[in-house]
């Protein structure tokens, strides 16, 4: 990036200090950057530390060492009604404002603007309503919040945060309790508004693929406190991205961008078949524990056929068992687990399967 | 699904229909008014009572000494005290984000009490009584001075607390646990104080409207007035607090200073109205509920004129009722408070999903 950071964090340590005690640090020394017009995820397993690195940037919470700057000016010394006008937040917690019309919650987010009276300007009008606008929710701006599905709600606290008219927008996991499509929608909603206003966005979340996909950089947080960023693909070809959620059996699989359970490992199936369904197949294979290899890798193979409209699939080994589902394939499939389980072993080179069809 | 009847409890108001709410909270005010300078022992006719207030020579002269100096200061303090009690469990329901937070939470009124209890239980141990007798300040004003003391006393403890706890819910169990504290000692006083002084201490407890001078009405309004203004100018930082600490922080509210405000300024009030009036449950977690029913709204810039109106208005009725019109006996005021008041919130809040949300 060219262009001089917005908010820019040096050395920085954050966690609780102790009355009495040193403080018990959460992470330290973190170094990294938020820059105008781009989305950034911030990942990091559970208990890395996210919500304490997002409150002590937004200044909820003490830091205990290093320096954050916005607009190079560090954030402890901004008034607070001035830090509202350049930093807002959209917080996991749920609001209990019940029959407040939405519009009127997403003006609150003018109050830094607003005098001690909290009336509207003719500006701060028009900022709610390009909030709404820009989040795509104008249709909502009567109903009382309390009836909003979680999607809609969740909505509206972006609409709130962005009427604040910030230059730095943190969202705390903001997509937790949205099923798929929402996350996806709110994914491409946050990457656009960044894009659109010129302003940093940083959103904290567990939905590594949809991050993988959407962020322009991600800031990764280990386990052991150690903070690195990077565009996402850097991240996951230095191994960055492995390490930090490295964790019991799961494993990152680079090549597909997803964890894999490692846990079971039911020996080799070749696989031979095209299309969708060979895609599905292969993953249903793999969640049972096979490792799935082209044809003639293994002795044992399963063969996708299309074939008037519905799909089937063959067992060869030896012999042939015709399976119609792949509910049916893994059923199939299983005695073998049972034959080969005493030899069941972590080492990637089990012996192959010897079914007995 | 939820269904866009005019029943509907969730549904919105209409915009025609807050105006008729305001002539209507009004319009009840002014008729509970008029009913307590009228009715009580003696009925005097509304047309007299007018007659009196305008300064007419008239009317005969018991009525004019019944309206003046007993009915008008003991009609205004209990719409002071009505309006200090919504206002104060407004404020404390917003602040904890909890409805069943009321203007005591805090430990207030249990500080007032232990400092009445410490004079009038304990005066007989240490014969204060005769000590107060020669500073002139035996009976109503001492109680007062003890009521101020005990309540200032814990409003200093809570805003030392609040000054190390980051968390507001500690503050409400914080307060709560002073509140225990203070009623074990008072138990304690009582163990070892006379029957005089226990009845007397009983009946402080009962709370009453009647007693207060138009001397002691020069501190009371004041005190009030200020406390509800006060509380009108933090509108704003009270809606922002509707988010929670955190939101209200990120939107440039000085959520220590302004939580420090808030407190003080419940204080104020339920102090004010314990000391003068003893103290008076209920309104306090009433008040604020039946306003946001009845308005819609959890805008503190229309439920703050709305509870000075309608606790104004309830704290009238319930001292009427507590007079027995027609009759020389007197119920306990908190005993009507809650007797009559408590199945009203019931059915309103039976009617509502969320209780703090209901606008």
């Amino acid at each position: 990036m060219e262009k001089a950071a917005i908010l820019d964090i040096q050395g920085l340590s954050i966690g609780y200090p102790r009355p009495g005690h040193s403080a018990r640090v959460v992470a330290a020394d973190i170094s990294v950057s938020l820059h105008a017009g781009e989305f950034v995820c911030l990942l990091g397993p559970n208990g890395a530390g996210k919500s304490t690195l997002i409150r002590s940037i937004s200044r909820i919470q003490p830091q205990l060492a290093g320096t954050v700057r916005l607009n190079g000016r560090n954030i402890v010394d901004y008034p607070a009604r001035e830090l509202a006008q350049c930093l807002s937040l959209v917080l996991t917690q749920r609001v209990a404002v019940g029959v407040m019309p939405a519009v009127t919650l997403v003006s609150m987010g003018r109050h830094p603007f607003t005098g001690w009276s909290g009336r509207l300007s003719r500006r701060d009008h028009e900022a709610v309503h390009n909030a709404l606008v820009a989040v795509g929710i104008l249709d909502l701006a009567m109903r009382p919040v309390c009836e909003l599905s979680d999607g809609e709600r969740q909505k509206v606290m972006i609409a709130r945060a962005l009427a604040q008219d910030p230059q730095v927008m943190i969202l705390d996991e903001a997509t937790a309790f949205l099923d798929l499509p929402h996350r996806v929608e709110l994914m491409h909603l946050l990457r656009k508004l960044a894009l659109s206003g010129d302003r940093a966005i940083l959103l904290s979340t567990h939905d590594l693929d949809l991050a993988l996909r959407n962020a322009d950089r991600l800031w990764l947080l280990s386990p052991d406190g150690t903070m690195r960023q990077g565009a996402p693909e850097d991240l996951i070809l230095t191994d960055a991205f492995a390490e930090a959620f490295a964790h019991g059996g799961v494993q990152f699989d680079k090549a597909s961008g997803s964890f894999m359970s490692g846990a079971a490992n039911m020996g080799r199936i070749a696989l031979v078949g095209e299309g969708v369904a060979a895609i599905w197949t292969c993953r249903a294979l793999e969640r049972a524990g096979y490792q799935v290899v082209g044809p003639d890798g293994a002795p044992v193979c399963v063969q996708v056929y299309h074939g008037k409209g519905e799909i089937s699939w063959k067992i060869k080994n030896g012999g042939a068992v015709w399976c119609h589902s792949i509910e049916e394939l893994l059923g199939r499939l299983r005695p073998v687990h049972g034959l080969t389980c005493k030899g069941r072993n972590m080492n990637p080179s089990s012996p192959d399967l010897q079914p007995d069809l | 699904m939820i269904s866009s009847a005019p029943t509907d409890p969730e549904a919105p108001l209409s915009p025609r229909v807050r105006p008729i709410i305001w002539l209507a909270l009004t319009a009840l005010l002014i008729t509970a008014f008029s009913l307590e300078l009228a009715i009580g022992s003696l009925m005097i006719p509304i047309k007299s009572v007018i007659a009196i207030l305008a300064g007419s020579p008239d009317a005969p002269e018991s009525w004019r000494q019944i309206v003046l100096l007993f009915r008008l200061p003991r009609a205004l303090t209990a719409m002071l005290a009505g309006c200090a009690l919504g206002i104060a469990g407004l404020n404390m329901q917003t602040l904890f984000r909890n409805p069943l937070a009321d203007p005591f939470v805090l430990g207030i009124s249990s500080g007032a009490s232990l400092g009445v209890a410490l004079v009038v239980l304990a005066a007989n141990g240490l014969n204060w009584g005769g000590w107060l007798t020669r500073a002139r300040m035996a009976g109503n004003l001492s109680i007062i001075l003890a009521a101020t003391v005990g309540a200032l006393a814990v409003l200093g403890i809570v805003l030392v607390v609040a000054r190390r706890v980051e968390n507001t819910i500690t503050l409400l169990i914080v307060g709560l646990m002073f509140g225990y504290i203070t009623s074990s000692m008072v138990s304690i006083l009582m163990q070892f104080s006379g029957e005089h002084q226990m009845q007397s201490y009983v009946t402080w407890t009962f709370g009453s409207f009647a007693g207060v001078t138009w001397k002691q009405l020069t501190v009371f309004a004041p005190a009030v007035i200020v406390g509800t203004s006060g509380v009108w100018l933090m509108a704003k930082p009270l809606n922002a607090f509707l988010l929670g600490d955190a939101y209200a922080r990120s939107m440039g509210v000085p959520v220590r200073r302004m939580r420090n405000l808030i407190i003080i300024g419940a204080a104020l009030l339920a102090g004010a109205v314990t000391a003068f009036c003893g103290p008076i449950g209920f309104l306090g977690i009433a008040v604020p509920h039946l306003c946001r029913a009845l308005l819609k709204t959890t805008d503190h810039h229309v439920l703050v004129p709305a509870v000075v109106l309608l606790g104004a208005s309830l704290a009238l009725f319930a001292d009427l009722i507590a007079q027995v019109p027609g009759s020389h006996i007197s119920l306990p005021l908190n005993a009507v408070t809650a007797l009559i008041g408590a199945p009203v919130v019931v059915a309103v809040i039976l009617r509502r999903r969320h209780v703090m949300e209901a606008g």
